[in-house]
């Protein structure tokens, strides 16, 4: 079962990329990213079976930084909406400057 | 490297043990910093007194620290540093080592087979070079204290002049031609410092670029002949050039003329001679006593050390030799010449110092490389003394006119007169100096210079003279130029000293003696200037009337003590030249030479005084314009007239050319357009730098591709 | 049966992150997370990690979801964007990208790790420790006993994170 799994989460970890470079939704970019994060507790739990507890461990303070980073990320969101007043990622160009 | 490793190994030609050789320098060093950095304190402290609205920014000055204590370091280093010399030097003649003391401290660069110790070497010319340096620096810088009083840039003067000290004492003891070279640059950047030290008058500021430019040109010379002697020896030490030169050179070969003569272009720029000169008159701009110890007695004098530090190269070049000889002779002559006609005190000195160089030029020049070299410290003497008592003239007709206010020249000689009433001492030691630049028994120029122009007649009648027709040529013009010099100093000092003064009834009250630490400087030098060429009396002068039959002690020292230095270039020259001819040219021998020179010189003198006197004077505002061939001697021959429309303005016509058509039309063209290229290349490069989140995540997804593809396979 | 409920899991995952990246409104793409998030909660028990499985359910399902549904409503986001994708050009080189990625990923699944697959004992250490400790008490030993700086460090970091949030989402004053 363990190779299906670690497959499995390359295929959501490769979906997630996928999303965040095509889609144009700030929001849903977030959820792809949030996918990602998935994939790779996956890959952790996974390899838990075999590598000992502490995979488990990661887990949790991936979900922990997941929480944080979700918090924040949308309340910059919110911010920018209010700002161009939409949520469109064409409007995050200032990271040129 | 490995030579002076062996050297300190067994111990051979340690016959003296040196007492701390780099204090010497360490100690001026350490003054400039003080004294630096009291300059900075005081250059923001009277900053804020100008921003107040205050004019005067030496109000309140003179009593601060910042201008009393640098009239204690400046000279205080620079005493402490002669004391050690002192010591060194006794040491020294008591050791009797003929090999030089080489201290290295640590490897200055190494690459390939290119390695430059910073090291210094004590031989028997660099240690009387170090006393003259130290010596009369010492007495300089304690004149300077009162000569400088008052001065808002008092700190920043000092410590200018220490460091001055400092690089000089780099350039004269320095074991090899790099760290001489130091010192070379080292010395031309205080002499451009001090010269523009009165920064806010325009003609000061470009009077120190003058000098510091011309000196540029002579120092090219000096770096190629530097580059010449290591692709063909390998090595910058002095020991090893001078060891192997024999071997490496041929006698007269291009190569060691090529070399010799780029060192004379070093040696010409410092030294002010023929065709470079032009920069040491404009230098009178600085304090007067920097004139006295840069552009008189040290500084300009290292050109003659480099020659005679080079003597083997030149005694191997006849060629060059010949012509730093003609060089020399001519300077003198020409330079004498134009002292004749010049009003400014300062100027008619400065002339005389260009002529004095050349005599000492002609010294080194006719293989009498002792003879050049006492010139060299006799001159210090009697030239520095001279300066320093212009410098006291100066300062009292300065203080004269400042209390009454007249805006007259206080450097015009016409404006003078009558001095020797109010400043006596001045006015003996002054007369001390004078006879002994005119080179009159018994004072110290008359040796020198009776032996530099007994040698020039000797070698042109020596048995295998390169060129006999010639070295006679220089001995007439050096004999010549020897009168003229009485006629110019004897009427710099009837116009100054004697007659009627000229300053002004109510100026006349005020002009006062120099204050004690200006004189007892003064003092000092005269009695040196008295007795400072016994040390190398011949021996044939010694034992006639002339030496007081055999009662002066030190006959010939000097040419006994520099021996090691200079045996290795004689033995050359008397194997390429043969045995010295003991008559002159004309006939009579040393002897009857020196009583006529100074017989002659005496009766010059007495008619100048006579025809000085006869004439009448009128004051620099009244006086008419010299005609006729004065005028062409007052304006200098034309020299600078003719540089600037041969030099400076092909020069600007050149630029003109490099402005406009090389640089506008070809260089701002391809700098455009490589410009443009990178422009665009910039503008490929910012397509990537779209701003977009996406676009960012994509190329980050290919960076992580990239590693992942690296670390697989 | 382990193996059936595997591939039923593993479907619904695979569909739910298929959606969330071709759903066209926020709310739909938000939705299909949840479910493929309840999927990989249900691995997880597969996997013997039971407490991540109920955490995984209640903070990300539940709370972490439940944010982001109130982000959309509150922006009042409908139908304010005109194309879902930046564009052909960028989706034909975003499959080669995340293609050429998951190929190696892929690769490397394969290549490395036969021998290591098949090690009999090692989930045994796991199922043991589940059968003295519990669920939590697997997890909460090593977490209290190893990871207790770490641990303590992620309150001082949800601390940050609820002040910065509060900092940027609230109205200019």
């Amino acid at each position: 079962m363990l190779p299906e799994s670690l497959i499995l989460s390359a295929l959501i970890f490769v979906i997630g990329t996928m999303g965040v470079i095509v889609r144009r939704n700030v929001i849903i970019m977030f959820l792809c990213i949030e996918l990602q994060l998935n994939a790779v507790n996956l890959t952790f739990v996974s390899l838990s079976r075999y590598l000992g507890i502490d995979g488990q461990v990661f887990v949790f303070f991936v979900m922990t930084v997941a929480a944080a980073e979700a918090a924040v990320g949308l309340a910059i969101i919110i911010s920018i909406f209010r700002h161009y007043g939409s949520v469109d990622v064409d409007n995050f160009r200032m990271l040129k400057w | 490297m490995s030579n002076i490793n062996l050297i300190q190994e067994t111990g051979i030609g340690e016959g003296w043990e040196p007492l701390l050789p780099g204090l010497i320098i360490l100690l001026p060093l350490l003054g400039f910093f003080i004294n630096g950095v009291l300059a900075l304190w005081e250059a923001k402290k009277s900053a804020a007194i100008i921003r107040e609205g205050n004019e005067d920014t030496t109000a309140g000055l003179n009593s601060s620290k910042a201008h009393s204590w640098p009239g204690w370091i400046g000279p205080g280093v620079i005493g402490v540093a002669f004391v050690l010399t002192l010591i060194n030097f006794v040491r020294m003649l008591e050791g009797e080592a003929s090999e030089p003391i080489i201290r290295e401290y640590w490897t200055w660069m190494a690459t390939g087979s290119l390695e430059i110790a910073a090291a210094i070497q004590i031989d028997q010319l660099a240690i009387i070079m170090v006393l003259i340096i130290t010596g009369i620096g010492f007495l300089i810088h304690i004149f300077s204290v009162g000569y400088m009083h008052g001065d808002p840039g008092y700190p920043r003067y000092f410590a200018y002049l220490n460091l001055f000290i400092f690089f000089m004492l780099i350039l004269v003891m320095g074991s090899n031609y790099p760290v001489m070279f130091v010192g070379w640059e080292g010395v031309g950047l205080c002499s451009y410092l001090l010269i523009g030290y009165w920064f806010d008058q325009e003609e000061k500021a470009s009077a120190g670029k003058k000098a510091f430019i011309v000196n540029r040109i002579g120092d090219f010379g000096f770096l190629l002949a530097v580059f010449l002697l290591f692709t063909n020896l390998g090595t910058f030490d002095y020991g090893s050039i001078f060891a192997r030169g024999e071997e490496v050179f041929e006698y007269g070969g291009p190569l060691v003329t090529t070399i010799t003569l780029f060192f004379l272009l070093a040696a010409v720029g410092k030294s002010a001679q023929i065709p470079l000169y032009i920069w040491l008159p404009d230098a009178m701009a600085g304090p007067t006593p920097v004139s006295a110890l840069i552009h008189a007695a040290t500084m300009v004098t290292a050109g003659v050390y480099l020659v005679a530090r080079s003597s083997l190269l030149f005694a191997m070049a006849p060629v060059s030799s010949a012509i730093v000889a003609g060089i020399g002779v001519f300077t003198a002559f020409f330079a004498a010449t134009i002292a004749l006609k010049q009003y400014d005190i300062k100027k008619v000195l400065a002339y005389s110092t260009v002529s004095q160089l050349g005599y000492m030029f002609l010294g080194v020049g006719v293989g009498a490389y002792t003879a050049g070299f006492f010139h060299l410290i006799t001159h210090a003497f009697f030239k520095a003394l001279l300066f320093l008592g212009a410098g006291a003239v100066i300062h009292s007709m300065h203080y004269a006119l400042h209390q009454t206010h007249k805006d007259w020249d206080a450097q015009d000689i016409r404006n003078m007169g009558g001095l020797r009433k109010c400043m006596p001492i001045t006015w003996i030691t002054m007369w001390i100096a004078t006879l002994a630049i005119s080179g009159i028994w018994p004072f110290a120029g008359f040796f020198s210079k009776d032996e530099i122009i007994w040698m020039t007649g000797s070698i042109a009648g020596a048995d295998n003279a390169p060129y006999p027709g010639l070295y006679t040529v220089y001995w007439v013009m050096a004999l010549v130029t020897a009168m003229l010099t009485v006629i110019y100093m004897t009427r710099l000092m009837i116009m100054a000293f004697h007659g009627m003064n000229r300053t002004g009834s109510k100026e006349f009250g005020h002009l006062h003696e120099a204050p004690k630490h200006m004189w007892i400087p003064l003092v000092v030098l005269a009695v040196f200037s008295v007795i400072g060429g016994w040390i190398n009396v011949s021996k044939d002068i010694q034992q006639s009337f002339l030496g007081g039959f055999g009662n002066i002690p030190m006959a010939g020292w000097l040419h006994h003590w520099l021996e090691p230095v200079t045996e290795s270039a004689h033995h050359i020259q008397e194997i390429h030249w043969g045995a010295i001819s003991h008559s002159a040219p004309l006939g009579g021998g040393e002897v009857a030479w020196g009583a006529l020179s100074t017989t002659a010189a005496l009766i010059v003198l007495i008619v100048t005084v006579w025809m000085v006197r006869s004439d009448k004077i009128s004051v620099a505002t009244e006086d008419s314009d010299p005609r006729g061939l004065s005028k062409v001697i007052y304006n200098k021959w034309y020299v600078d007239e003719f540089y600037g429309h041969i030099f400076i303005r092909t020069l600007q016509r050149l630029s003109k050319f490099a402005w406009r058509i090389v640089d506008i039309k070809i260089i701002d063209r391809s700098v455009g357009i490589v410009a443009g290229g990178m422009r665009a290349l910039g503008w490929l490069a910012s397509l990537t730098q779209s701003g977009q989140v996406n676009t960012y995540a994509f190329i980050f997804t290919v960076g992580i591709l990239l590693i992942f593809g690296i670390v697989i396979f | 049966m382990v193996e059936i409920l595997f591939y039923v899991f593993a479907a619904i995952v695979l569909g739910g992150a298929l959606g969330v990246v071709m759903g066209r409104n926020p709310i739909t793409s938000l939705m299909f997370m949840v479910t493929s998030l309840a999927g990989i909660s249900g691995i997880f028990v597969l996997l013997g990690a039971h407490f991540l499985a109920a955490i995984q359910i209640m903070v990300y399902a539940g709370a972490i979801m439940v944010l982001f549904l109130f982000v959309i409503m509150l922006l009042n986001l409908g139908h304010d964007y005109q194309r879902a994708v930046r564009g052909w050009g960028i989706v034909v080189l975003g499959f080669a990208v995340t293609g050429s990625l998951g190929g190696l990923l892929a690769k490397q699944l394969k290549v490395g790790s036969q021998e290591f697959y098949n090690n009999p004992e090692a989930g045994m250490v796991i199922d043991a420790d589940l059968l003295e400790h519990g669920a939590v008490g697997v997890i909460a030993h090593p977490l209290f006993t190893d990871y207790v700086v770490a641990f303590e460090l992620t309150g001082i970091l949800l601390f940050v994170t609820i002040v910065g949030a509060i900092a940027l989402a609230k109205k200019r004053v």
